[in-house]
C-alpha cells in the first residue's frame, strides 16, 4: 500500500508541533513548512536585541521539525505577502493582521507545494475558536474553500467538530483518533503535549506575527499614513521592529536605537539614512526617515541628546551625517522631556 | 564533487537557513557548501536545518563577525 504523504504548516508554536505528531502516530510521512512573510517574530528580533541575547537564538519551527524528525521546508513569502497585508480581501483583525486572509494565502501555498511534490493533503494546527480572526467554526470552511484545498485541508486537533475530509473519508487517517478541540482554552492542548511526551514547548502570545502586536501596528499604519500610500520594501518593516519612533513633525520621523544590539543593526542603515550621533558624549545613533528641514534637524538633535548622557548637560555636540556623506556639527541644548509630547511618541 | 561559496551576510534569520536550503537543493550529493553570514543566530538554525534534512555539517567557526559553515550536500536517494 502506498505510504500516504502529508504537509503540515509549522508555525513553531505547539498546535502546530502536535497536529504534525497526531497524524505522524497515524503511519503518515509527515513533513513541515513554514512561510517567511517578514513579520515573523523569532529570528531578527532576537538576533538584534541585546537584551534578549540570554534567551535560545533557535529558530522554533526548526526546533519542532527536530522533536518530530521530519523535514522542514521554509519558504520565502515576503514580497508575495505585501498584497495580503495591504489589501486584505476579509480585512483586518484587532490590529492590522489580515489573519484570515494569511491563512487562506499559506494553505493555498501548501497546496501548491503539495501537488508539486507528490503529497496528499495537508494540516494545519488550527483549532476552532483559538483565535478570534481566523481559528472560528465560520472560517473554517472559508479557508478550505478559498484555498483551494477543500476536503484536502485536515485539522487534527479539532477535525471531530468539523465534516470528515478526504484523508478519513479514504482511511488514510482514523477520524476517532483525531480530537475535538475548541475555544480559547489551551488545557486540552497543554494535556495532549504531555501525553505525547512534548515537556518543552513555544507558546508566544498573540502567535509569531508582528502585525498582530499593537505598537508595530500603530507605526506601520504611521508609515502608511504619511507615506500618502500603503507601501512598505522589506527594509521598512525590519525598521518598526526595532527603536524608539519619534515623529516630531509630518515630514520627518526618527529611529533611536534603545541599546546596544539595536545600535549596532542600525549601523547598517545609517549610509541609507540622514543620521544623528552625539559626539560629545556617548548615546544611541538616530536614523531620520524623511525629508526634514533645518529646523527639524535642530528639534530631532535635541531630542537625540536627550536619549544620550548628555542629557542633564548644558550644551550637547550632535553630528548629522547626511546619506551622500556630508556632515555637519549642531550644538544643541538637550530637549526637556516635558517638552516631548506624548502624540510624537508612534 | 565540487566546492560551492554562499554569501548570507547581513542577513537576518531565518534567510541565511533560507538561502542555504535554497543554494543546496542546486547541487548534488557530495558537493560542499560554504557558507558566510554574520547573524549569530545561524551557529544554532543551519545546524538543525541540516540534520533534519540529512546534510552533513562539517566544520563551523567565527573570525571576527564573520561565521563560516560548512556542508557537504547528502540527497536521499528516490525511493
Amino acid at each position: 500500500m502506498t505510504k500516504r504523504k502529508a504537509v503540515a504548516l509549522i508555525s513553531g508554536g505547539l498546535d502546530s508541533l502536535l497536529a504534525a505528531k497526531v497524524i505522524q502516530d497515524q503511519g503518515i510521512h509527515v513533513e513541515g513548512i513554514n512561510f517567511y512573510t517578514g513579520f515573523c517574530v523569532e529570528g531578527h528580533t532576537h538576533a538584534i536585541r541585546k537584551k534578549d541575547k540570554a534567551k535560545p537564538k533557535r529558530n522554533n519551527a526548526l526546533w519542532s521539525a527536530e522533536q518530530l524528525g521530519m523535514k522542514l521546508h521554509i519558504i520565502d513569502i515576503a514580497e508575495e505577502y505585501k498584497d495580503i497585508v495591504i489589501n486584505p480581501k476579509h480585512g483586518y483583525g484587532a490590529h492590522l493582521n489580515p489573519c484570515l486572509d494569511c491563512k487562506i494565502f499559506m494553505v493555498n501555498k501548501a497546496l501548491d507545494w503539495a501537488n508539486d511534490n507528490g503529497f496528499d493533503f495537508i494540516i494545519t494546527g488550527e483549532v476552532i475558536g483559538q483565535r478570534p480572526k481566523s481559528q472560528r467554526k465560520e472560517t473554517m470552511p472559508i479557508i478550505a474553500r478559498e484555498s483551494g484545498a477543500h476536503d484536502r485541508l485536515l485539522r487534527p486537533l479539532c477535525a471531530q467538530n468539523l465534516p470528515a475530509t478526504l484523508p478519513e473519508r479514504e482511511g488514510w487517517i482514523k477520524r476517532d483518533e483525531l480530537f475535538g478541540f475548541s475555544g480559547r482554552s489551551r488545557k486540552p492542548q497543554i494535556e495532549l503535549a504531555d501525553k505525547l511526551g512534548f515537556e518543552e514547548f513555544a507558546q508566544p502570545a498573540g502567535g509569531c506575527c508582528f502585525l498582530t502586536d499593537e505598537a508595530y501596528s500603530k507605526k506601520l499604519a504611521d508609515l502608511w499614513e504619511f507615506r500618502g500610500e500603503k507601501r512598505y520594501e522589506l527594509d521598512d518593516i525590519m525598521l518598526l521592529k526595532i527603536g524608539r519612533h519619534i515623529r516630531p513633525a509630518p515630514n520627518f520621523k526618527m529611529i533611536i536605537s534603545r541599546e546596544e544590539g539595536e545600535n549596532n543593526f542600525l549601523e547598517g542603515y545609517r549610509k541609507q539614512f540622514l543620521h544623528l550621533r552625539t559626539i560629545s558624549h556617548n548615546g544611541p545613533l538616530t536614523l531620520i526617515d524623511g525629508e526634514p528641514t533645518a529646523d527639524n534637524i535642530e528639534v530631532a538633535a535635541r531630542i537625540a541628546a536627550r536619549f544620550s548622557q548628555g542629557k542633564q548637560a548644558e550644551l550637547v555636540q550632535v553630528k548629522a551625517t547626511f546619506p551622500d556623506g556630508q556632515s555637519k556639527v549642531l550644538e544643541v541644548t538637550p530637549i526637556l522631556p516635558t517638552e516631548i509630547p506624548q502624540s510624537w511618541y508612534i | 564533487m565540487s566546492t560551492f561559496q554562499l554569501n548570507a551576510e547581513n542577513l537576518l534569520c531565518p534567510m541565511p537557513v533560507i538561502r542555504t536550503q535554497d543554494k543546496i537543493a542546486t547541487l548534488q550529493s557530495g558537493d560542499i557548501l560554504e557558507v558566510t553570514c554574520t547573524d549569530p543566530g545561524v551557529l544554532s538554525d543551519i545546524p538543525a536545518w541540516c540534520r533534519i534534512n540529512g546534510h552533513k555539517l562539517l566544520d563551523s567557526g567565527q573570525t571576527g563577525r564573520i561565521i563560516t559553515l560548512e556542508i557537504e550536500v547528502v540527497h536521499e536517494e528516490e525511493d
